[in-house]
């Protein structure tokens, strides 16, 4: 058991970067899921963790000490793969307990250990097949497991469910939580999967283009997205982020969306943007669910509009529409029961006591 | 605040110093595993192909009893000689002939494996692929033996057709033949294995849109089948080209180049002059003309298997 | 009358099926027919020389029905395999084919290993060199081979020329840069990740390469030894040039040239001797005839 820190850690590939400097201090016991698009680093860093790739800068310390030159078989880590790299000519039973023969540990204590965790896993009846006979979800089971015996002081984990279906993944995320909770162990989890990380992790740690754009716990990230690049990428469907400005009328701040419509800002949104510039371009981030059909009470903040709907998406227990601001898609979410219909105008309501402005030109939020 | 982060800079620096060495040690080391365990291959190349064949051409520049610095005087004696030309027409015609029907017969018979159900072919593939598995040394005898001037099996059953006998191996033309036989006997096994692995691999889905699309079953082989089996054809033939021009083992022991020299080839001569008339400079001067046309056909299959590697 | 009228459509579809399947049948009679043809032409050969090798020397100089066995007899097969000399040739063979095959697999296993998972400096140069090597056939170097250890012979006086173990140091030419080629695709085709595991569970370079590598990539280990095999078992040009004692010639060789004496050709040991020497690649093809193939498709063999 133990923390992990990255210290200004960059990977260079001859004059590529793909990390750039990255600054991450992740507690003992603690899940840090690392996630976003493809290409963003988050891997690398893993790997760097993990000792597979050498670091071109900075330090990595796991359990207080520097193991920038040390081999991945002294870093005492575990890694599960993507595509779960098991030993294909060895059972499963061998496939766990590969590393701790290669470490000579008693044959009783291997014994032992991969029993316990063949028994956690619910793979113990399958202990003598080999990874051929085995279906996606046991092959990534028997992955965990190998990682489980060695008692590592971290486990690291590269995209490990997205080789498998959607329902499996559902199962195989609960099973993957079930099992931290037991052993405990630092955790990094690399995923390019919003939800995976939301729903795994302690804290979530959104990365692009080779940088950290933000740390914070799944609700912080949410709710409080400190760019326009970690809004639009936590949830599910995105945020939707239409070209504002701000106006001053009769002592009101007052947010303009199109010529026909603009709303007042709630007070206590008012204060946070007075300082704002009146002509600085700036977005609306608003998620869909803050864009609902229209509700009997009028209550404070929430304000209603019309628009003319594009497209209608019925989900069951709501409905998605879509529809254009300024030019700009916006998607909402109503009720099944609110009338909507593709091509006919709908009374919907933004909801702004949850909304965020942002800067278009840094992508900050303010 | 200041304090500290010139302390932390010091401790970072000499660390970091560490690390750079260690890493580039690290790097050091995994090269020099590499280079160690390829040292062997290397050696062997370097010593026993490359090395040779420079030094081939050394000898070729050599008087007989190679004391004596000739230049290009073995070639000049070379193209004065009505048998090297002849050499060089039949070992062109012997190649091109004998892959020309190696191909083609490949190709019709792993077509016919492939027609019938596949329960049978491992059994039908495991008999035609037999003539490759013998050592062609040891088939060769049999043919020789079936070609025999007195006993031959293949005259004795002709006579029953009033045909022959026929001088297998005794008159120039129908030895030519008879090596060309052997070695499309020998090769043709090849091309339809490398064909049946090819055509296993077009998948049915391109013949079915072909059917559907209204193709009979001659354009399913010009338009879905050839084209997807382009480069196998390529690299199969020219492989079959270099190892057939360069063949030694059914000449020498069918024919050993008569009769009077019209059945030698590249191979076949060299041995001829520069083991058994122990000329060995000119020896080593006729296996050099070999070297152009197997060099052009190494670049075209280097070219084709890296194509084949980029594709997959 | 109505029902058929109505079910006009039916029966002429049927028809049509009819005739596609009777059409494909006449497709799959010709096949077995060619096939035939084919494997009779194959088998003809190896067939003969069974036939030949069970017939006393009087049968084989008899105008009787060359293709049929009238008096079977063993005398052929006694007489080779109580001959010294048939004996010699054939353990010099086996001797040269299986130290050769151990030669192969030592050199070729690790360089395929460091050319498919550790780029060096010139790695991909010598890649592309272990496939050229490949395609340089025996008829161009054994020449300047022979004078090589000739040479040798004259200036150090280790004489090499007319030993048998010669064999083993010309012969690797031969199996080593087809067999590190395809175990370079073998070991290629493993992911990367398996060996990122191996390391992480605390394995060497080396335990990495028997433990995961050589076990993973059998299939392929076993195909590139049959292949060494066959191909050091079948040479012929080699030690037909550094081989001419009696007691150091290998099978091939050794049957041309000592049962063929001068014009006198004792065809019943000839045939005997080829169908013995043609019998362990032939056992080998029998019982790992996947594995046979396997090789040869793997890297596009000589044909």
């Amino acid at each position: 058991m133990a923390e992990v820190s990255l210290r200004k850690v960059v990977k260079r590939y001859d004059d590529v970067e793909a990390v750039r400097g990255i600054d991450l201090d992740i507690a003992d016991h603690e899940f840090v899921v690392l996630v976003g698009p493809s290409g963003c680093g988050k891997s690398t860093t893993l790997r760097m963790i993990a000792g597979l790739e050498d670091i071109s800068d900075g330090d990595i310390s796991i359990g207080g000490d520097v193991v920038n030159d040390v081999p991945p078989k002294d870093r005492d880590i575990a890694m599960v793969f993507q595509n779960y790299a098991l030993y294909p000519h060895m059972t499963v039973a061998e496939n766990m307990s590969f590393g701790l023969r290669l470490k000579h540990y008693p044959k009783a204590e291997i014994k032992s250990r991969v029993a316990e965790a063949a028994r956690m896993l619910d793979i113990a009846d399958l202990v003598d097949r080999k990874p051929k006979q085995l279906s996606g979800g046991q092959r990534q089971r028997v992955a965990m497991g190998r990682a489980i015996v060695r008692n590592p002081k971290v486990f690291l984990f590269d995209e490990p469910l997205s080789n498998l279906d959607a329902k499996l993944r559902v199962q195989m995320r609960i099973e993957i939580k079930k099992v931290h909770q037991k052993v405990r162990t630092t955790t990094v989890y690399v995923t390019h999967d919003q939800v995976e990380a939301m729903t795994l992790a302690d804290r979530v740690v959104v990365m692009n283009k080779g940088r950290i754009e933000q740390i914070g716990t799944p609700t912080e990230l949410y709710h409080n997205p400190a760019t326009r690049f970690v809004a639009g990428f936590i949830g599910s469907p995105a945020m939707n982020f239409v070209p504002c400005r701000l106006e001053e009328a009769n002592g009101r701040l007052y947010i303009r969306l199109t010529d026909r419509i603009s709303f007042p800002l709630p007070p206590a949104r008012a204060a946070r943007y007075q300082s704002v510039s009146r002509n600085d371009r700036l977005l609306l981030g608003i998620r869909p669910e803050h864009i609902t059909e229209t509700r009997p009470h009028a209550e404070p903040g929430i304000e209603p509009f019309e628009a003319m709907l594009d497209v209608t998406e019925p989900m069951g227990m709501e409905t998605l529409v879509y529809f254009s601001l300024n030019e700009t898609p916006v998607c909402g979410r109503v009720s099944p029961n609110a009338g909507a219909r593709d091509g006919s105008p709908l009374r919907m309501a933004m909801d702004l006591n949850n909304m965020h402005l942002l800067n278009e030109a840094s992508g900050l939020v303010i | 605040m200041v304090d500290a982060a010139i302390g932390e800079d010091a401790i970072a620096r000499p660390r970091r110093a560490v690390r750079r060495r260690g890493l580039r040690n690290a790097l050091k080391r995994k090269s020099t595993t590499a280079f160690l365990l390829t040292l062997p291959l290397i050696l062997l190349i370097a010593l026993l192909v490359v090395y040779p064949a420079l030094y081939s051409v050394h000898l070729a520049t050599l008087n007989k009893s190679m004391q004596r610095f000739v230049g290009f005087g073995n070639f000049e004696f070379l193209f004065k000689r009505d048998t090297f030309w002849l050499v060089v027409k039949q070992s062109c015609i012997f190649a091109v002939t004998a892959v020309v029907f190696k191909a083609l017969i490949g190709f019709i018979v792993a077509h016919f494996v492939h027609n019938i159900p596949a329960k049978g072919q491992r059994k039908w593939r495991g008999m035609l692929l037999v003539p490759w598995v013998i050592p062609p040394a040891m088939s060769t005898l049999a043919w020789l033996w079936l070609f025999d001037p007195s006993y031959s099996a293949f005259n004795y059953t002709l006579a029953f057709f009033g045909i022959g006998p026929i001088p297998w191996t005794g008159d120039a033309a129908w030895a030519r033949f008879s090596v060309i036989l052997v070695n499309v006997w020998y090769g043709a096994p090849f091309f339809m294995i490398m064909y049946l692995a090819s055509l296993k691999s077009v998948p049915d889905q391109l013949y079915e849109a072909a059917a559907i699309d209204g193709a009979n079953w001659w354009q399913r082989i010009w338009y879905v089948t050839l084209p997807m089996m382009r480069n196998i054809i390529a690299i199969t033939t020219l492989f079959s080209l270099i190892v057939t021009f360069a063949n030694f083992d059914i000449v020498r022991i069918l024919t050993a180049g008569g009769p009077l020299d019209k059945t030698h080839i590249f191979a076949t001569w060299a041995f001829r002059v520069g083991i058994e008339g122990s000329d060995i400079p000119l020896g080593a001067s006729v296996s050099l003309f070999m070297v152009p046309i197997l060099a052009v056909a190494a670049i075209f299959i280097l070219r084709d298997v890296n194509k084949r590697g980029n594709e997959s | 009358m109505s029902t058929m009228t109505v079910d006009k459509a039916g029966p002429t579809r049927n028809v049509k099926y009819g005739s596609m399947s009777r059409d494909r049948a006449w497709a799959l009679r010709w096949s077995y027919f060619f096939l035939t043809l084919f494997a009779i032409f194959s088998l003809v050969p190896p067939l003969y020389m069974l036939i030949t090798s069970l017939k006393g020397s009087a049968e084989i100089s008899a105008a009787t029905n060359p293709w049929w066995v009238f008096h079977p007899t063993l005398e052929n097969y006694i007489g080779l395999l109580t001959s010294n000399q048939f004996l010699r040739f054939f353990f010099n063979s086996a001797m040269v084919s299986i130290v050769v095959v151990i030669i192969t697999m030592l050199i070729s296993i690790p360089a395929a290993f460091a050319l498919s998972r550790m780029k060096f400096w010139g790695s991909a140069t010598l890649a592309t060199g272990v496939f050229l090597t490949y395609l340089i056939p025996d008829s161009l170097l054994f020449i300047p081979l022979f004078k090589m250890f000739a040479l040798i012979g004259d200036v150090t006086g280790i004489q090499l020329i007319n030993r048998w173990y010669v064999l083993l140091f010309i012969y690797p030419t031969l199996t080593v840069p087809f067999c590190t080629w395809i175990m370079i695709g073998y070991f290629a085709s493993i992911p990367k990740e398996l060996d990122e595991a191996a390391i992480i569970d605390g394995a060497s370079w080396l335990q990495t390469l028997t433990r995961i590598f050589i076990p993973v990539a059998l299939p392929g280990l076993i195909a590139a030894t049959i292949f060494a095999f066959t191909v050091s078992w079948a040479q012929f040009l080699y030690p037909l040039v550094f081989t001419t004692s009696a007691d150091q010639l290998v099978l091939p060789v050794g049957i041309v040239t000592t049962l063929i004496k001068g014009d006198v050709f004792n065809w019943g040991q000839i045939m005997t001797g080829a169908l013995l020497g043609a019998a362990p690649p032939l056992i080998i093809y029998a019982f790992l005839m996947d594995y046979y193939i396997a090789g040869l498709t793997a890297g596009a063999t000589k044909g």
